[in-house]
């Protein structure tokens, strides 16, 4: 009986409702965890797999050798690689493009490479404007190679233990 | 120079002078529903653990300003199928009431556009006046969602416009007047002098059915966007849904006002005596909006919408049992001249 009437009161006096709204105005004045997007960023680590890119050795050769590994491994069909074999008997890519609108950034044609020249690197903040822009081609992706070869050395010799 | 303003006033054709009294009251509205938007906004980020908009301007203060430029700017897509005139009127017919019952709203004692004597009745109709801007949007937009919205707005309006107006009949009994700025100088005095401890549930109860009225958090099932979509404003884009987002906000600073009026004293000051502060002020009336307009945002930011079934057990078997016993209680109260407020 006493539960009961207890159990009325706290109905009537909106007891829960009011349990509620403490909690929420606690939360009013905590701290608060948002994060100031272009200025601020919150830490990445060195496997983050972001956009691709391909790299060259120290000579400004490509590494890559047209082994269409990463192709073969894509999941999503995302590679196109096509081959010729230069005069020095070498064989180089004439295209390799990776389609972003299918790439689902597993980051298995990393894994396959090996000869570590497809990597995907920190970039995840990028646009495309117009259509046929989300294909990187094999200039595209060299470029961001030059360009972040510091970083993306850097960030395979990190994981080099684990690999 | 303040005689020179004094004389052209008086020269001012009356029209004239009634058209700037409106305009001195709906501008400064009109902007306290677009900083209202804001400080939502805010409030709401705040409780979530965010910082809400403070990207517009120093700390997010010209984002209203944006918002109401992004929706002005907006097309105005009127569906095939929908009444043309009446779904143009709606949103018109949504907000004149909500502005136009400020016309009697005291800020205090002298400063008020019409002093009308069945000012609480006025109060009264145009309140639920407000609805049939949105059963009007919700017919005339011929969508499923929107007249489904409309259908449960009415209903909920209907069911807690009773427990609103007894709980204003209880304010009527204890002021012996329908004139709102004598219903405040019945409250002259401190906390204690107030209305809202001897009609403390029908305070309760106007100020919950308030939030209701307005279709707000958790009685939005007008809207139930996880159900109906969007409810009755579905079909609406630019500035016509703009003008359904100003009637609710402009009738949230209403409830707010109304209820700072005739449950917490106005603008009478809860320290009578002290100096400065003591002072009946205008300022006062606005403290006491902002604790309840604060209170709107809060309880939209912790609690969840009521199932249909739940607003309507809740005003009809809680609120309007709750207000018929407390009208009896305050009847003897007054017969019995019970003090300090009723001798």
């Amino acid at each position: 009986m006493k539960t009961g009437l207890n159990h009325y009161l706290k109905t009537f006096i909106l007891w829960e409702l009011l349990i509620g709204l403490k909690l929420t105005g606690r939360y009013f004045f905590a701290k608060k965890i948002t994060v100031q997007y272009p200025e601020e960023k919150t830490p990445q680590s060195y496997r983050f797999r972001g956009l691709h890119a391909l790299r060259r050795y120290d000579n400004g050769e490509e590494r890559c050798i047209a082994c269409k590994l990463c192709e073969a491994v894509c999941p999503a069909l995302a590679i196109t690689i096509e081959s010729e074999v230069h005069d020095d008997g070498s064989r180089r890519t004439t295209r390799y493009d990776i389609d972003l609108f299918k790439c689902i950034f597993c980051g298995f044609c990393e894994e396959a490479c090996p000869v570590d020249s497809i990597v995907e690197t920190r970039i995840f903040d990028y646009h495309f404007e117009k259509r046929g822009e989300q294909i990187m081609t094999k200039e595209k992706l060299l470029a961001i190679g030059d360009q972040h070869e510091a970083q993306i050395a850097a960030d395979r010799e990190l994981d080099a233990p684990y690999r | 120079m303040l005689e020179l303003i004094l004389t052209t006033w008086d020269a001012l054709p009356e029209i004239l002078q009634i058209v700037l009294k409106i305009v001195v009251i709906v501008v400064p509205i009109m902007l306290s529903v677009a900083y209202l938007t804001l400080a939502e906004r805010k409030v709401i980020g705040y409780i979530q653990v965010r910082i809400g908009p403070n990207r517009v301007g120093p700390k997010g203060l010209l984002q209203p300003i944006a918002d109401g430029l992004k929706l002005l700017m907006k097309e105005i897509i009127i569906p095939t199928n929908s009444n043309r005139y009446l779904f143009i009127a709606a949103p018109i017919i949504a907000l004149a009431p909500a502005l136009a019952a400020w016309a009697v709203i005291p800020f205090n004692a002298e400063l008020l556009l019409s002093d009308l004597d069945a000012g609480l009745l006025y109060i009264l109709a145009l309140t639920s006046f407000g609805v049939y801007g949105i059963i009007i949007a919700g017919w005339a937009s011929n969508s499923k969602y929107a007249f489904l919205g409309a259908l449960r707005s009415a209903a909920q309006v209907v069911s807690y416009e009773i427990a609103m107006g007894f709980a204003l009949v209880g304010v009527l009994l204890a002021a012996h007047s329908l004139n709102i700025r004598d219903i405040v100088e019945a409250q002259a005095g401190g906390v204690f002098h107030w209305f809202w401890l001897p009609l403390l549930p029908l305070f309760v109860v106007y100020f919950l059915a308030g939030v209701a009225e307005t279709n707000r958090a958790p009685f939005d099932v007008a809207e139930g966007e996880s159900e109906i979509v969007a409810g009755f404003h579905v079909e609406y884009s630019g500035m016509c849904f703009a003008l359904f987002f100003l009637a609710e906000y402009a009738n949230m600073i209403l409830i707010a006002a109304l209820t700072a009026l005739m449950f917490l004293g106005g603008w009478y000051s809860p320290f009578p005596g002290l100096p400065v502060i003591g002072e009946p002020s205008i300022i006062w009336l606005f403290a006491k909006m902002s604790v309840f307009l604060f209170l709107f945002l809060w309880f939209r930011a912790t609690f969840p919408r009521y199932r249909y079934d739940q607003i309507m057990r809740l005003g009809w078997k809680v609120f309007i049992p709750v207000t018929i016993v407390w009208l009896l209680v305050v009847a003897v109260a007054v017969l019995a001249e019970l003090g300090p407020w009723f001798d």
